[in-house]
């Protein structure tokens, strides 16, 4: 039987994975791609508890409600995903536009 | 013991996926390159929601991230680049990036590990639950019942609407 | 085959497994090997709607034809451009015909005969043919070559514009069956769908039209204006493999037209227990019907240009399949079809049995629904098209004097 813990170690390792790119990557769009890598890893999370610890399991014989939490929440991850790529990107679009660099090292001056 | 080795296998061959892919994505020089090893390390998580029996959730992963989102990322790495092939550097703050990632995934390991060998039964080796076939019907009626999850579920396609009309109005050539 | 496997003495698992892989083999070996005989019947039908022969000299009638082709193209010198990325260079092509043939694992050919029943049936296929579109984006980067992602550039943004109103359309069929998976849906049509959301099956064929790249909608790759898009730089085999992809594909939107909207393999007793090899033949006419249409399509209609078909889908299609999907979602609901009450009636007699005799319980419980949505899309169609009519006139105003060829001529001046 897979334990519970391999889905948790795996989805730790993806989250510093993408931790890792967010903090020392220069370009815009990789530091995005290390954003989805992260959220991709607490969906793992997500739906590894839900599948665990729905109802039939000691841990809600003590009360707690699970019911489609999990699962339901994956979704919402999904959907805040892209509605973040989405904005993102265009923002990344916008200001190379403006500044012909994606570096978000050279991004900091606040006035253009 | 067959099903045993089986599923070990499985999970194997997904992490390797997506470990793979994620390594890849952070290494990468050639950002093009970086996006498509997303797409590997993407292509293991959904492969994790089958063996976790949410298949909608692989679905919706394959369609969604690997349809749209990736699309999107690669679209805008061609728009905002001028040379093709420019090889992208880690920046100067690399090491402590590495060293701050190390570090969260020991605190986290350390976390479960404490989580699942105290006297906390919640992490100790949980059997799985009877998941039935049902569990879409049951995802369906948890999005749009009133005592259930619909308010987040309305909240998250204002959401959806606000950031498309957002991203149109950014992207938009100054007229 | 898993059983017999088994019986022979090989382990349990294992024999599944290689059950499953030689099903798997089967399935992608239908449709590589149909399209022999499909890119032949294209060509041929083509021929004839443009008052010529077609091919007819590699064999009686020219049925070699796609040997010939394909002796073609395995003899050109593959080339892969200097500077192009080797390794998605050439994994594109086979993500494109991968995509396509994953598709075949969840149409049900019969009560029976089905890959892999998900009950995520639907939302699979859509997935997978994403796959494609994912596969042009590749190919146009890949090769190194300004025009070619261009071509990819434009050719995305229609695939993925055009995914829209098929999803809302999709959502139709399974809204009516209640279930994703394809063999439900196959299984809840006592009326086909076609007669009770026409639009639905509209808006659904004209979007998978503009999926695959098919005429009217052919800019993707339009031969004679951007030279191949995409393609330009692919020859010899890989080139070959994104040209069966494209026959694979059209067919396989035949088949699932056919299956989501025409009753798939049921009709006339056909696919239930004991008539499988009918139920088969069933579908594949029907399919081959939907083909035709097809076939038609491409051969008469003039391709549209790009922001047209981009209006086309923002402007017409999308509302369209979204009031669509409004108007079934609010009537359907009322009349859920009860079968068990169906099935009362019909043992009754009279009239109503009459009628269950010939075309089943299921017909009668579905029909009340079946004649109010029809009405309901009847309806739609005609605001739509009004609506279209009033749109085209006002265009038509716009530009003022109608450029007609006997126009009076100018005021002389001696009058």
């Amino acid at each position: 039987m897979l334990p519970l813990t391999a889905f948790l170690i795996v989805a730790a390792l993806l989250f510093c994975i993408g931790m890792y790119a967010v903090l020392a990557r220069r370009n815009a769009v990789a530091i995005l791609m290390g954003i989805e890598l992260m959220l991709n890893a607490v969906n793992i999370n997500l739906v590894a508890f839900w599948r665990y610890l729905t109802p039939g399991t000691a841990a809600t014989a003590e009360g707690l409600q699970i019911g489609m939490a999990g699962q339901s929440f994956a979704i919402f991850v999904f959907v805040v995903a892209a509605a973040e790529v989405a904005v993102g990107l265009a923002l990344v679009i916008s200001i190379y536009r403006n500044r012909r660099t994606v570096i978000a090292e050279d991004v900091d001056t606040l006035r253009y | 013991m067959q099903a045993e080795f089986g599923q070990w296998a499985i999970f194997g061959l997904f992490t390797v996926f997506i470990i793979g892919g994620g390594i890849g994505t952070v290494t990468s020089s050639n950002l093009f390159h970086a996006a498509l090893w997303l797409i590997i390390s993407l292509f293991g998580v959904a492969g994790f929601f089958v063996l976790l029996a949410a298949p909608f959730l692989a679905a919706i992963q394959v369609l969604v991230y690997i349809g749209a989102i990736v699309v999107l990322i690669i679209f805008a790495i061609m728009l905002t680049r001028r040379l093709m092939g420019l090889r992208e550097a880690p920046n100067s703050q690399w090491l402590f990036g590495l060293l701050g990632a190390a570090v969260t995934f020991g605190v986290i390991v350390l976390g479960l590990v404490l989580a699942s060998a105290g006297n906390t039964p919640l992490l100790a080796s949980q059997p799985l639950s009877e998941i039935t076939g049902e569990s879409l019907r049951d995802l369906g009626i948890a999005l749009v019942d009133l005592n259930q999850y619909v308010l987040p579920f309305i909240v998250a396609s204002l959401l959806l609407e606000a950031a498309m009309v957002g991203a149109i109005v950014i992207a938009r050539e100054d007229e | 085959m898993a059983e017999f496997l088994v019986n022979s003495g090989w382990n349990a698992n294992l024999a599944q497994i290689v059950a499953s892989v030689l099903g798997a083999v089967v399935l992608a070996s239908f449709g590589l090997v149909w399209i022999i005989f499909s890119i032949w019947l294209e060509r041929k039908f083509a021929g004839r709607v443009q008052d010529r022969i077609g091919p007819n000299r590699t064999g009686p009638y020219g049925l070699f034809q796609t040997f010939a082709d394909v002796g073609k193209l395995l003899t050109k010198e593959d080339i892969t451009p200097e500077g192009a990325d080797k390794h998605v260079y050439n994994f594109a092509p086979i993500l494109a015909v991968a995509g396509i043939l994953a598709i075949f694992a969840v149409i049900p050919f019969n009560h029976a005969w089905v890959g892999a029943d998900l009950n995520i049936g639907v939302l699979y296929f859509v997935a997978v043919g994403s796959l494609t579109t994912l596969a042009i984006l590749l190919a146009g980067w890949s090769s190194n070559n300004k025009y070619a992602l261009l071509g990819a550039f434009r050719a995305i943004a229609a695939l993925i514009s055009y995914e829209v109103p098929m999803i809302l359309s999709l959502a139709v069929p399974v809204l009516l069956a209640g279930s994703m998976s394809m063999q439900d849906i196959v299984k809840g049509q006592s009326i086909a769908y076609i007669f009770v959301v026409p639009v639905s099956a509209l808006i659904f064929f004209i979007s998978q039209l503009a999926e695959v790249g098919r005429s009217p909608f052919d800019l993707i790759e339009a031969e004679s204006e951007i030279i191949a898009g995409f393609n330009i730089e692919y020859s010899g085999m890989k080139f070959a493999m994104f040209y069966a992809a494209e026959f694979i594909h059209a067919f396989v939107i035949c088949i699932l037209t056919a299956v989501l909207f025409l009753g798939g393999w049921r009709g006339f007793g056909a696919g239930e227990p004991g008539y499988e090899l009918f139920g088969f033949i069933m579908l594949m006419t029907k399919s081959v019907a939907v083909y035709v249409l097809v076939m038609l399509l491409r051969s008469t209609l003039p391709r549209i240009r790009i922001d047209h078909m981009m209006a086309f889908n923002w402007k017409f299609l999308v509302p369209l399949a979204l009031v669509n999907l409004l108007v079934v979602m609010f009537l359907a609901r009322p009349f859920v079809p009860d079968y068990a009450a169906a099935e009362a009636l019909v043992a009754q007699g009279g009239f109503a049995g009459l009628i269950g005799g010939i075309f089943g319980a299921g017909f009668i419980a579905e029909l009340p629904r079946a004649v109010v949505l029809l009405i309901a899309n009847v309806i739609m169609f005609a605001v739509a098209t009004q609506l279209l009519h009033r749109y085209g006139e006002a265009q038509r105003a716009k530009l003022g004097v109608r450029p007609v060829a006997a126009t009076r001529a100018p005021a002389m001046a001696s009058d």
